[in-house]
């Protein structure tokens, strides 16, 4: 190339099609998201986070959180779990129908077929292969639901009931999905643990809730004061070491507690038409587990 | 009076001047202090916070209490020092001289450049006050706030357009490789960083969109920027001091071309969460790297290959390591844009050995020959401590390795456990620790390296100005004594 003009011809032309690709299009894909519909629901998603999450979310990126825990919750495909609810009146038929299925489970007695209702008997590619078995267990007399499961790693983890996508991050500025995961991932904190005690207990020591962490403590989020007539209500329960000085209490600062409001509200498990889910809310309300064990209805996420 | 100087800018290509190499060198002397020496002090400020950050992750209670020194504060500090405070400051520097003695001309009110320089470094100060404070903007590799960001965008195009108007008015119309790289990289910075800057902070876009932006300007600036600026300095060394010329001039059209054209999509990881289509194309474009790279890899080796120069520790040893780092960075780059590799290394410590070689590895070694070449010349005397210069490449090659292999082998193993949901996830973080250990010695040695290289820098700097010292002081004392008083002179020499 022998003149200047020419070389910025090229980067120009170079540079304009990656920006028009990736800076250009997006908007023109992605700008006008709105709320959509849940799946089979006529809740709108994304509700936005309430003000104080919103504030612990500008803490969150102070304090740059990002670089250890990410927020996007990956999975490699879906599948179709048959879960049986109930085995209705002829257990024997129930039972052949269940071993005929899926021999992997034995082809032992009725009872242990059975046991442990409502449970997951068969793994299916998709809802179409799924109703003929349905249909089997239909036959027998049993009741039975096709769920669609996401699967991975990260859901196996727990850190999420299906994958991230585009419309979970409508509402947040700035969105922090995230590149390292040194810490786990986020998507779905305030999902696995709602408590909020816990998350200041574990921000401001974290090696005394999880043995081992390699998170470092925020200590400068609480303070630690005189108490005064009474002790506060929101004054940390600490022992040992870390244990405040008779006399004295650790509250949390304003930072904390929005922090900690912004985590409650990080849950992204509302099934979207692009990420489907069937939640399990029916049959957790059939069994007696504890509600604190169930991940509850899942009723209107971000809003807390 | 202004007007000779406002049209020397565009000076007619019909009437060249007529200025020699020293000419030329002694014209950049004030631009190259103010950018290579206050990127070196960026340079040792942003080792001291990644050790820090470092430091961290053996002990969490470690200067935990304050809220300045955390690790989410520190960290991107360090990434910022050494991006913003070290390696376009340099860049700049090495780019400006290039284009300078490439183009047979002098640079033109060197002054107004050299406060540009500092300008920039204050932007960059006000920019890691802010990150410090707790006013990160949140976006990787685009921290500083806007506040920092508007100094930093006009210092540039304040540096880049004497840059271009030398350039214009160069005496030597033919144009060389570098020159192109030089000129790509000078074009590429204002373009990303106002863009990411408006759509990211000042109107910011919703949703992923933002990620998607600063995905770009990341890679952009990671790997298009670098490149361009480290390329265009390795491709004038490499033939100046192998004393062969440049194997070949096509070959090097043809890795700008298919750098600039791959390179530009680069930076989307295959996992993430956008629409399918961006992930794919990013990650075809990152595979397709490939190309632009063999053709760097055998432009470099055909054209070192068969020299007879020793070098020894200098200038000569530091680009050709910066060579090796930068292909294997980018094979590095390339593999994890695998859909199957990148499921294991996504979210790992890999991403960041990769670019930890590629900036620190590819970029600073690069820069650090350039400076080793550039500044005795612009100045007019050697290195004073010239056995310095070989102690800080071992000590950046050593820790550079040590740095970000270990990192590299950690974060693969850590992927596998990643992937692996009966793996407890605290197991996962443990299997890294032992990596991190070695990785922090590796930043140990670069901080020795790095600390070397400002001793060498500013004694180089403060040789010169001692020397203009002395010169202007027995100006003076001749002018205001014409009558040679004795006892006078005998203070001066005390003096000096």
């Amino acid at each position: 190339m022998k003149s200047g003009a020419l070389v910025f011809l090229v980067a120009f032309m170079a540079l304009a099609a990656s920006w028009g690709g990736f800076v250009l299009a997006p908007q023109v894909q992605l700008s006008r998201s709105v709320q959509t519909n849940a799946l089979g629901s006529s809740d709108l998603y994304p509700l936005g986070r309430p003000g104080l999450a919103k504030q612990g979310l500008e803490v969150y990126r102070a304090n740059g959180c990002v670089y250890c825990h990410s927020q996007q919750v990956v999975q490699e495909g879906t599948l179709c779990e048959i879960v049986l609810t109930e085995a209705g009146t002829n257990a024997a038929a129930a039972a052949a129908a269940v071993a005929k299925l899926n021999s992997a489970l034995g082809t032992g007695d009725a009872k242990s077929l059975l046991a442990g209702l409502p449970k997951m008997i068969l793994q299916v590619a998709d809802m179409n292969a799924a109703g003929p078995a349905l249909k089997t267990l239909e036959a027998a007399g049993a009741k039975a639901e096709a769920r669609v499961a996401p699967q991975g790693a990260d859901i196996a983890r727990g850190w999420g009931k299906r994958r991230t996508v585009a419309q979970d991050y409508l509402a947040d500025y700035p969105v922090q999905l995230g590149s390292r995961r040194i810490g786990p991932d986020l998507a779905n904190v305030g999902l696995r643990s709602p408590d909020a005690g816990w998350h200041l207990r574990h921000l401001y020591a974290p090696q005394n809730e999880v043995q081992g962490s390699l998170m470092p403590p925020y200590r400068f989020l609480f303070e630690t004061r005189k108490i005064g007539k009474e002790a506060a209500p929101d004054a940390l329960k600490v022992s040992g070491k870390l244990s405040p000085p008779p006399g004295y209490e650790i509250v949390p600062r304003p930072e904390a507690t929005a922090l900690v409001a912004y985590l409650q509200s990080l849950r992204a498990d509302m099934p979207l038409e692009e990420a489907p889910l069937t939640p399990p809310a029916a049959t957790v309300a059939s069994t007696n587990a504890p509600a604190s064990l169930t991940n509850a209805p899942t009723a209107t996420p971000a809003a807390k | 009076m202004t007007a000779p100087a406002a049209t020397s800018y565009f000076r007619s290509p019909s009437a060249p001047v007529t200025a020699t190499p020293a000419e030329i060198d002694a014209s950049s002397r004030l631009p190259m202090f103010a950018l290579v020496g206050g990127a070196a002090l960026w340079l040792v400020l942003s080792s001291l916070l990644g050790l820090i950050a470092s430091i961290k992750f053996h002990s969490p209670n470690f200067l935990a209490g304050s809220a300045w020194l955390s690790y989410g504060r520190v960290f991107p500090a360090s990434t910022n020092a050494l991006v913003y405070g070290f390696a376009i400051p340099a860049g700049l520097g090495v780019g400006l001289w290039l284009l300078a003695r490439l183009g047979r001309v002098p640079l033109t009110q060197p002054w107004l450049i050299a406060v540009a320089a500092k300008l920039w470094h204050l932007g960059v100060l006000v920019g890691l006050l802010g990150i410090l404070r707790g006013d990160s903007t949140g976006f990787e590799w685009l921290e500083m706030p806007r506040y920092a960001a508007v100094i930093l965008f006009v210092a540039f195009l304040l540096i880049a357009f004497p840059a271009f108007a030398a350039h214009h008015s160069r005496s030597e119309r033919q144009l060389y490789p570098s020159q192109w790289f030089v000129l790509a990289a000078l074009f590429w910075f204002p373009w990303i960083y106002s863009t990411a800057n408006l759509l990211l902070l000042v109107s910011p876009v919703r949703g992923v969109a933002q990620a998607a932006i600063q995905w770009w300007y990341s890679g952009n600036l990671l790997f298009v920027w670098l490149a361009l600026a480290g390329l265009g300095a390795a491709f004038y060394l490499l033939p100046k001091l192998t004393a062969r010329p440049l194997q070949s001039h096509y070959l090097a059209l043809f890795a700008f071309l298919t750098l600039i054209l791959f390179g530009t999509w680069v930076g989307i990881p295959a996992g993430a969460t956008l629409p399918a289509w961006m992930p794919t194309l990013s990650g075809v474009a990152t595979v397709s790297t490939l190309v632009p790279l063999l053709a760097i890899a055998m432009i470099a080796v055909q054209t070192v290959r068969g020299c007879r120069t020793e070098c020894a520790g200098g200038p000569l040893c530091f680009v050709k390591f910066g060579m090796s780092a930068f292909v294997l960075s980018g094979v590095m780059l390339a593999i994890s844009a695998l859909p199957e590799i990148s499921r294991v290394t996504d979210f790992t410590w890999f991403g960041t050995a990769q670019n930890q070689l590629r900036l620190y590895g590819f970029f600073a070694m690069t820069m650090f020959g350039a400076a080793y070449y550039i500044l005795p010349r612009a100045v007019g005397i050697e290195f004073p401590f010239a056995r310095l210069i070989r102690a800080h490449f071992w000590c950046g090659v050593a820790g550079s390795l040590l740095l970000t292999l270990p990192l590299a082998m950690g974060g693969v193993l850590q992927g596998f456990k990643l992937v692996n949901p009966n793996v407890a996830f605290l197991d996962v973080t443990k299997s890294a620790l032992m990596f991190l250990r070695l990785g922090t010695v590796g930043e140990l040695l670069i901080a020795l390296g790095n600390l070397l290289f400002l001793l060498n820098v500013l004694a180089v700097i403060a040789t010169c100005y001692r020397a203009v010292c002395t010169k202007a002081y027995t100006a003076i004392t001749k002018r205001l004594e014409p009558t040679p008083d004795p006892s006078k002179e005998g203070n001066a020499e005390v003096r000096v």
